[in-house]
């Protein structure tokens, strides 16, 4: 009984916080450019939806989120592991990499349209280096965390390293690794909302920016509840992933 | 036995570097070793026997001296270790199938044969647990389940029942000796019980102090099948003492 009512939880703070939100803008009487009530934002939604423009902006910058994930990923990746195997390249590397992190993606991102053009590739690029980062330092950590004892086991039956690579060290260190893919995936949102505010055509970004230029509020919101749904959507599937290849991890019920 | 040596190991010397002229972990080691011989080296902690270990499964190369095998160069290596050393993220069935994934096997070859090894080892009914749900007993059996069941030459134990409780201890050690009967491995294994070493070997060798050399050799004339209570006899009795004497 205790169980069921907990899971409903989540779902009643959501519809109170729209019945919050809908008082507020009918006790304060503001204008709907400054506030729209949730049944703006919702006939704003359908009608986006009709004409079709909300599936291609949300389109475009899922395919920018996805490419971004999957170069900053793969490439951090790699760069880590070779990090985790060698101290002295992780010392040649690390200043760029801290002072990659030391700059706000905000400040380079202008830079980095200028250079690539405001199309789809500054932002798969801007996405990449934001998501960079976290999964290099869990692949260090991950790699780094892997039993010293279980080599000994891999050498003494002779495993080879692309046995040793892909028997040991990745399943070994896939917790950490999607830990870091968890933290991307996150991040990889901002990342190309980022650059679309900076400069795009297309994007849920570049819908924000319109809504924002012509007043139209209920857009904005729209737009922002389409990021929120994307964030979540990737968070889930690696949550997915997780529960699928991390069932070693989970205790016993 | 006058069978052959399998195994000969000649005048084997390991130095690790340091700063003042080098850590002398083992000195001067010569031994040979039979087929099918259990063969145990004794000795306290820090006389190298691990380290000794490590040169004969090929992932410490010794710094003088050498290890030969007859058969052939690279002898298949089986080795349990003092941890259980499994890979939490896989099942019994498949930790026990590794070697033989590494070998190239074919997936259901491969888990006949680990079916035999879990029957042998007594876990029937365990193949699809974690390790995290299996006791320091039962996992040792699946580490001893690993080594085997890829048909090594040479099977490597390096105190693998060190880490738990006395009981399960001496369980473990009439389990061995019953699976050591049934596949008739050539085992080395390291221990510092002096019980457990005359309980399952042929031949004790007993190791000094750093650095590590080879003090004392005795056969072990206890008749084989051996049950639990010849460590209550005479005769066991006697060879204990005789070791005892020889460990300072």
């Amino acid at each position: 009984m205790k169980t069921s009512f907990s899971r409903w939880l989540g779902l009643i703070s959501v519809l109170l916080g729209i019945i919050a939100w809908e008082l507020i803008v009918r006790v304060t009487d503001l204008p709907r450019f400054i506030l729209p009530s949730p049944v703006d934002v919702w006939v704003r939604f359908l009608k986006s939806l009709a004409d079709g423009s909300l599936l291609l902006h949300t389109g475009y910058t899922l395919l920018e989120i996805t490419l971004g994930l999957f170069f900053g990923v793969i490439s951090a990746t790699i760069i880590g592991y070779f990090l985790a195997k060698s101290r002295s390249l992780e010392k040649i590397l690390s200043p760029y990499l801290v002072a990659s992190q030391a700059v706000p993606i905000v400040a380079i991102a202008p830079l980095l349209i200028l250079w690539f053009g405001s199309g789809i590739t500054s932002k798969v690029l801007i996405c990449s280096l934001i998501v960079f980062f976290p999964v290099l330092v869990n692949t260090v950590v991950g790699v780094r965390a892997v039993p010293p004892v279980l080599y000994d086991l891999m050498r003494s039956v002779r495993a080879t390293r692309w046995q040793i690579l892909f028997k040991l060290e990745l399943p070994a260190s896939l917790p950490v690794l999607l830990g870091g893919l968890r933290i991307g995936a996150t991040l990889s949102v901002i990342g190309a909302i980022v650059g679309e505010l900076v400069d795009a055509k297309n994007g849920l970004g570049f819908l924000l920016k319109v809504g924002d230029f012509q007043y139209d509020t209920a857009m904005v919101f729209v737009a922002v509840f389409m990021l929120i749904t994307l964030a979540l959507m990737l968070y889930g599937i690696v949550t997915l992933l997780e529960k699928r290849f991390l069932r070693w991890q989970q205790p016993a019920s | 036995m006058t069978t052959k040596p399998i195994l000969t190991v000649h005048d084997l010397s390991v130095v690790f570097p340091d700063s003042n002229g080098g850590l002398h972990v083992l000195e001067n080691i010569s031994f040979e070793v039979c087929p099918r011989e259990f063969i145990c080296f004794l000795g306290p902690s820090g006389s190298g026997k691990t380290t000794l270990l490590r040169v004969l499964a090929g992932l410490l190369a010794p710094t003088s001296g050498n290890v030969h095998f007859i058969r052939r160069q690279h002898p298949k290596i089986g080795m349990v270790f003092q941890q259980s050393n499994l890979m939490p993220w896989r099942t019994v069935m498949d930790n026990i199938k590794l070697p033989l994934e590494l070998e190239g096997v074919s997936d259901a070859k491969a888990r006949v044969k680990a079916q035999e090894m879990i029957e042998l080892v007594g876990l029937d009914g365990f193949e699809d647990s974690w390790p995290r749900d299996l006791s320091g007993g039962m996992a040792q059996r699946v580490g001893i389940a690993r080594a085997l069941v890829h048909d090594p030459d040479l099977l490597l134990l390096d105190e693998p029942f060190g880490s738990l409780d006395a009981i399960t201890r001496e369980r473990m050690w009439t389990e061995l000796s019953r699976i050591w009967q049934a596949k008739q491995k050539t085992v080395i294994m390291v221990t510092h019980s002096i019980n457990e070493s005359l309980f399952l070997a042929d031949r004790v060798l007993v190791l000094t102090q750093r650095p590590g050399k080879v003090k004392f050799d005795l056969e072990v004339d206890i008749p084989r099948p051996r049950k639990d209570d010849i460590r209550y006899t005479p005769h066991f009795g006697k060879l204990a003492r005789k070791l005892r004497e020889t460990i300072e």
